[in-house]
């Protein structure tokens, strides 16, 4: 599978009178065609700033960004950081599309549906208005609105919340872009509806052959519908792998402390739930060692105190698998098992 | 849309009719005898009742106010036979101290308040919508901090002081408009640059107070609509800053606008009394302090009155219809 993006070393830091707010620490990750990578981490921990610099959705006077994103187009590769604001706008919408968390707000309440649908069609394609409502109807009955030749005249306030997800789906993919990212698309919306879109998500994956990015902090929708998963933490990425390396082979207390809070359905016997205490850390102070240190238990296993002095490197467990703890894969896998 | 369109037009006939019918219960409350006034030195508790008679206000206030909407409609004839006049229709009324009907008299004041407000409408906006989007783009820069300054001179300086402030300079020292011109009508269609004359200088001091609010107003909402997500979608879509400004972003900022625009100007067509003072227009702010203040003529000041919140009524209106047009939201609900 060839990378159609190809992130690596991205920082994106907001200056600010308290000081800088590192959001996003060198990132490094990428995605192919066809395939979904996940991004996971609780509030605050820079899921959506590097995506949003991706996108070039930055106030570019209030943020500080470094590093590089590269686009694999077919007519080159193109690096979206450096390159120059207004060719960055001619790929969005084109190659890369956002879909947002809130579908309430992320609608103009004053223009039609088809018209929004439209407007995006129409900044890359040549055709009349009609021809631009005629689109925006095909893209709403394959995002699955019924009755979308008469429903594509409504207002945003006249669609359900999961309905105008759909719609933002419609949009986003109507310039039939390689790059769709979902930023935590389903939070705002029921547990029914949720899964709906996810399933929506993943048929037109399979039909328009995309790359996805699913930024989210819900490990159950992880786990049915991503390729490989980005653990994040405190504005670095603290572990990635494949679904099955992060599921069954975590290698990161904190990866461990998510999937420890889950609830699963088959473990049967009514154990508490294990929270992760503490809270995350601030992006303006960045403790000197591993950021989660301060919230991690198994800090004094590692001798040499490295946790509170030292940021672990990202350290490749296999190929795919790597993750950034002073402790082994191995060396975490005999505590956990001694605590057992 | 027809059925909102006809509910809101007849909720404001109503209430027209409310508005009226107090305003002649207020005026009858006042201690101020009009038959009295207009009484000769030789005053006798007889001809008292016979100016009362002769005014109308010898009968109840319902009735007073129902012959005045007949008059509306029908016209009215006022005095006894050998001296009757006749005001046609629509009749607001007759002047015992001026000896014409108030119809006449308000027809004469109001094209110069039209002027004045209109004048100062479209320039208090222009002013004061693009200096507001300006210092909005410009958030924290150069352009954003003088318009600041103006929205603090605007704001804090009253017309009374920066019209006189006008007269002075403009009028009097750099004689740019001839006192003796000044408040002079002419007519824009046959003779605009004269009309220019009298009322641009009178349209800019109105102007000034507004525009500087319109500007702050305009400032805010352009700051707040562009964090909303729904501008965030729009630049992910790959639109240009240019069109999510005019499109997207003023679209949704200036809603709100419409409607505090239409009042304020409402409010104008009732009478800027003290631009209209200040640069002499007899317009009818002027007409109706004139008439409380010096003549206490009752039906001028009750036609004023009426006519002041019946703007601000049939505006509101306006506006309601023109925000469903403008917001879908409000069309279905």
């Amino acid at each position: 599978m060839s990378q159609f993006l190809e992130v690596s070393n991205l920082n994106v830091t907001f200056p600010t009178e308290d000081g800088d707010v590192r959001a996003s620490n060198e990132i490094t990750y990428s995605v192919g065609l066809g395939e979904t990578l996940a991004i996971v981490g609780e509030s605050g921990s820079g899921k959506s700033v590097s995506n949003l610099a991706v996108m070039g959705l930055h106030n570019p006077s209030r943020t500080k960004i470094t590093g590089s994103a590269v686009l694999n187009l077919s007519s080159g590769p193109v690096d979206v950081i450096s390159a120059p604001t207004e060719s960055v706008r001619k790929l969005r919408g084109k190659e890369m599309s956002m879909i947002f968390q809130d579908p309430m707000s992320a609608l103009h309440p004053f223009f039609s549906i088809g018209d929004q649908i439209a407007e995006a069609w129409h900044l890359y394609n040549k055709g009349s208005k009609k021809d631009g409502i005629k689109k925006a109807t095909e893209m709403l009955e394959l995002v699955g609105i019924p009755d979308a030749a008469n429903r594509v005249n409504d207002y945003p306030h006249q669609f359900s919340g999961g309905m105008r997800q759909r719609a933002m789906i419609a949009m986003a993919l109507v310039n039939n872009p390689a790059l769709l990212i979902a930023d935590e698309p389903t939070t705002a919306l029921d547990v029914t509806v949720q899964s709906q879109i996810l399933t929506l998500l993943k048929n037109l994956q399979k039909e328009l052959n995309m790359a996805i990015i699913l930024i989210t902090h819900d490990l159950g929708v992880v786990a049915e519908f991503a390729d490989r998963i980005c653990v994040m933490y405190g504005g670095r990425i603290v572990e990635s792998g494949s679904v099955e390396d992060i599921f069954y082979r975590p290698s990161h207390p904190y990866t461990l402390g998510l999937l420890n809070s889950v609830p699963r359905l088959s473990s049967g016997t009514s154990h508490r739930l294990k929270a992760i205490p503490g809270q995350p850390p601030s992006l303006i102070e960045l403790p000197a060692g591993c950021a989660f240190a301060p919230r991690c238990e198994y800090v004094s296993r590692v001798t040499s105190g490295a946790c509170l002095t030292q940021v672990p490197q990202l350290i490749e467990k296999s190929t795919s698998h790597s993750s950034r703890c002073h402790l082994s894969a191995d060396e975490l896998n005999n505590l956990v098992k001694d605590k057992a | 849309m027809f059925s909102y369109v006809s509910r809101r037009l007849l909720y404001t006939v109503i209430l027209l009719l409310i508005v009226s019918l107090t305003i002649f219960f207020i005026f009858d409350l006042i201690p101020v005898d009009p038959a009295r006034l207009v009484c000769s030195k030789q005053c006798t508790p007889s001809l008292v009742e016979a100016n009362r008679h002769r005014l109308g206000l010898d009968v109840s206030v319902f009735e007073q106010w129902w012959r005045f909407l007949v008059g509306l409609f029908a016209g009215r004839t006022f005095g006894e036979e050998g001296i009757a006049i006749t005001c046609a229709a629509p009749a607001l009324g007759y002047s015992f101290s001026r000896h014409e009907c108030v119809t006449t008299i308000v027809a004469e004041a109001f094209p110069f308040t039209l002027s004045l407000a209109l004048g100062a409408f479209i320039l208090w906006l222009s002013v004061g919508i693009s200096l507001g989007v300006l210092s909005a783009r410009k958030k924290g820069k150069f352009a954003d901090r003088a318009s600041s300054v103006f929205v603090l001179v605007g704001t804090s300086l009253p017309t009374f002081i920066s019209g006189i402030l006008v007269v002075l300079f403009i009028v009097l020292k750099f004689n740019l408009v001839n006192p003796l011109e000044l408040g002079n009508w002419h007519n824009p269609f046959t003779d605009p640059f004269g009309w220019l004359q009298t009322f641009f200088f009178p349209c800019a001091t109105l102007a000034l107070a507004y525009a500087a609010t319109y500007t702050r107003f305009t400032r805010s909402n352009v700051i707040e609509t562009s964090s909303e997500d729904f501008i965030r979608t729009a630049r992910a879509k790959g639109l240009s800053e240019k069109v999510i400004l005019r499109k997207h972003t003023l679209r949704a900022a200036l809603a709100p606008i419409v409607t505090i625009a239409g009042l304020d100007f409402a409010g104008l067509l009732g009478g800027a009394i003290i631009t209209e003072g200040i640069f002499g227009l007899n317009g009818l702010g002027k007409l109706s302090i004139k008439a409380v203040t010096q003549t206490y003529d009752l039906p001028i000041i009750v036609a004023t009155t009426l006519i002041a919140s019946a703007f601000v009524l049939i505006m509101n209106l306006i506006v309601d219809i023109a925000y469903a047009f403008i917001d879908p939201r409000v069309r279905t609900s």
